[in-house]
């Protein structure tokens, strides 16, 4: 239980069209992620699934129940939201508690469920606390804890990370991927870093202007991106584009090369250019090289290279790595 | 340093020389007697039979508003939260009142709205038969008193709770949603909470204003029946033309004012820190 399917789904506001037709269909127990650019629709989307916007036209199955019509909390659903929105003025406990109260369970059985999930979420000691005297981390545990009591057939993340600083993010990723090996829910997650997406989903749908572009496991959209979108916007540093005579002379509109599908030497290669700014992290080094009628392409070198800015350099791309797009930036098949 | 001296001066010697006349034996209708009265100016004050009767009179007109306005309030706040067509207008409209002085919109209340002759009110009544149309002020002033206070105080609480309810945070709407609330249950665990401190600061701002409620009584000239501790002090000094008792009553009311206002000022404190 906890398959989520959407039929041609449809959404406009006034008539503007948000979300224009999708299709999609997520498997019982899989960690979706939701990801394109900011405005692309992917929160919209997630609220369509939820049931806090009124979908246009289509329709959306839950567990193979058409729940197009349905109020919020018939759904059987959960939502972690981006500001975490807990009621400021219950303790923790009640925080956790309220779902259950408004479901009208008995006191013993909704003691013993915010037990657990503050159990499970480390929030034991602090179940007598006000949300404001808690952490960015504690007050994000909370809001799954309500998520959690519910025991609802799939969870709904909003971006719920990005109002964390950077460790605490990284900490959180984990945590979340964690919870989802021990419940084994299906799990729906929205967010616009590719970074997120990459490492925590099974799968990924690329959104972009309320279209899906891809769908499909981190590692297929990294390797076969279905158009010049997807393979630009998965993948960090992005891939380098280049169209004009260079692209032309492998028989399409553009190509791409991804950093770290480049060739690095100082002494001969493809493409000639000179090293702009380069960013040493110890572990990489990413070099922003200028490369005439090319234009500027990023590549990926080992961490402690010694270039720095205006040092002469050629680039070449590794062969089988290269991606062809053609007018339309569609994929064809690779050089 | 002069400017203490300026500020200090301005604030203290009226209440300097209040509280000098109110130990004074000083009434305009009797001038041979003068000179020291000790306490008997506070003596007769509390014992004039409109003293328990006013101060009932005070009570119940700041908690009736009170009331009224903060329910009054919450319900015209939520109402104006809405998307409606015209709400820009309409909330200009709504603010009206609260800009209009208390001895104006007392008369248009008297004259215009609640005359058993020529109100509208009347009128009414007369448009469904009734021969004989309501006596507002004189069957029931303290009611008709407290209408026109609660009237001039809604908008202000309806202001005030309407920017609180638009502070409050539209994802917090979604997760109660989220979460199985319905419109009550949203309301009363999650609105209701989120007001209570913008609430306690209406009451505390009301209290202080309507304990000195005077222009209203006295244009409606039912100071006799609906008077409150202000028009006593006022109706000493005024009809029966004793200084000295009127000082008196005066500093009855600042201690009385003060006292409220200082156990009103820690409850609302423990309320904004909370």
């Amino acid at each position: 239980m906890g398959s989520i399917t959407l039929e041609h789904v449809n959404k406009s506001f006034g008539t503007h069209q948000v979300i224009p037709d999708v299709n999609l269909t997520i498997e019982d127990g899989d960690f979706v992620v939701f990801v394109g650019p900011s405005g692309c629709g992917k929160s919209t989307l997630l609220r369509l699934i939820a049931g806090l916007e009124d979908t246009s036209s289509g329709r959306i199955l839950l567990d193979g129940q058409d729940m197009t019509d349905a109020g919020p909390a018939k759904r059987g659903l959960a939502m972690v939201f981006q500001s975490y929105a807990l009621y400021p003025h219950m303790n923790v406990y009640n925080n956790i508690a309220f779902p259950l109260k408004m479901a009208k369970l008995d006191k013993a059985t909704i003691d013993a469920k915010v037990k657990d999930a503050a159990r499970i979420l480390n929030l034991t000691e602090y179940l007598e606390r006000k949300p404001r005297q808690l952490s960015g981390g504690q007050r994000q545990r909370v809001a799954i804890g309500r998520a959690i009591v519910r025991e609802p057939i799939a969870f709904l993340f909003d971006e719920p990370l990005s109002n964390l600083d950077a460790a605490l993010r990284v900490n959180m990723r984990l945590e979340i991927s964690e919870l989802h090996q021990q419940l084994k829910t299906t799990m729906v997650y929205v967010t616009h870093d590719q970074v997120e997406a990459m490492t925590m989903a099974d799968k990924i749908v690329v959104l972009n202007a309320g279209r899906v572009e891809q769908f499909g496991t981190p590692m297929e959209l990294y390797r076969t991106p279905a158009n010049r979108f997807v393979a630009g916007f998965i993948g960090s540093p992005r891939m380098n584009f280049v169209d004009g005579a260079e692209a032309t002379k492998y028989g399409v509109h553009a190509i791409g090369v991804r950093p770290e599908h480049i060739t690095l030497s100082t002494t001969e290669g493809a493409w000639a250019g000179e090293v702009g700014v380069a960013e040493h992290l110890g572990s990489d080094t990413f070099l922003h090289v200028t490369c005439g009628p090319l234009g500027t392409l990023t590549v990926r070198a080992e961490g402690e290279k010694p270039l720095s800015h205006g040092d002469k350099v050629w680039l070449t791309p590794q062969p089988g790595r290269i991606y062809r797009f053609d007018k339309d930036g569609r994929t064809l098949a690779a050089a | 340093m002069p400017s203490v001296l300026v500020l200090s001066g301005w604030a203290f010697i009226p209440l300097a020389l209040t509280f000098y006349f109110a130990f004074l034996s000083y009434n305009l209708q009797d001038p041979e007697n003068t000179g020291w009265a000790g306490l008997s100016n506070f003596y007769y004050f509390f014992k004039d039979p409109f003293f328990v009767k006013d101060l009932i009179n005070t009570i119940v007109l700041v908690v009736g508003v009170i009331v009224t306005t903060v329910v009054g309030g919450v319900f015209l706040a939520l109402l104006l939260d809405q998307k409606f067509w015209g709400r820009g207008i309409v909330r200009l409209l709504v603010i009206a009142p609260f800009f209009i002085m208390p001895t104006v919109s007392s008369l248009v209340w008297k004259n215009l709205i609640m005359h058993p002759v020529f109100g509208l009110t009347a009128e009414i009544q007369r448009f469904f038969g009734e021969h004989q149309p309501f006596d507002w002020f004189g069957r029931a002033p303290l009611f008709s008193v407290g209408l026109i206070v609660a009237w001039q105080w809604l908008p202000y609480a309806a202001l005030i709770l309407l920017t609180a309810l638009q502070s409050l945070d539209e994802e917090q709407k979604d997760a109660a949603q989220m979460d199985g609330a319905n419109a009550v249950n949203y309301f009363w665990h999650i609105v209701l909470p989120h007001l209570a401190r913008p609430i306690t600061v209406v009451i505390l701002i009301e209290t202080i204003f309507i304990l000195n409620v005077f222009a209203e009584i006295k244009v409606t000239s039912v100071g006799g029946f609906a008077g409150n501790l202000t028009y006593l002090v006022f109706s000493q000094l005024n009809d029966a033309n004793d200084v000295g008792m009127a000082a008196a009553g005066g500093l009855v009311a600042v201690v009385l004012a003060n006292i409220v206002s200082a156990l009103l000022v820690r409850f609302v404190g423990k309320n904004l820190e909370a």
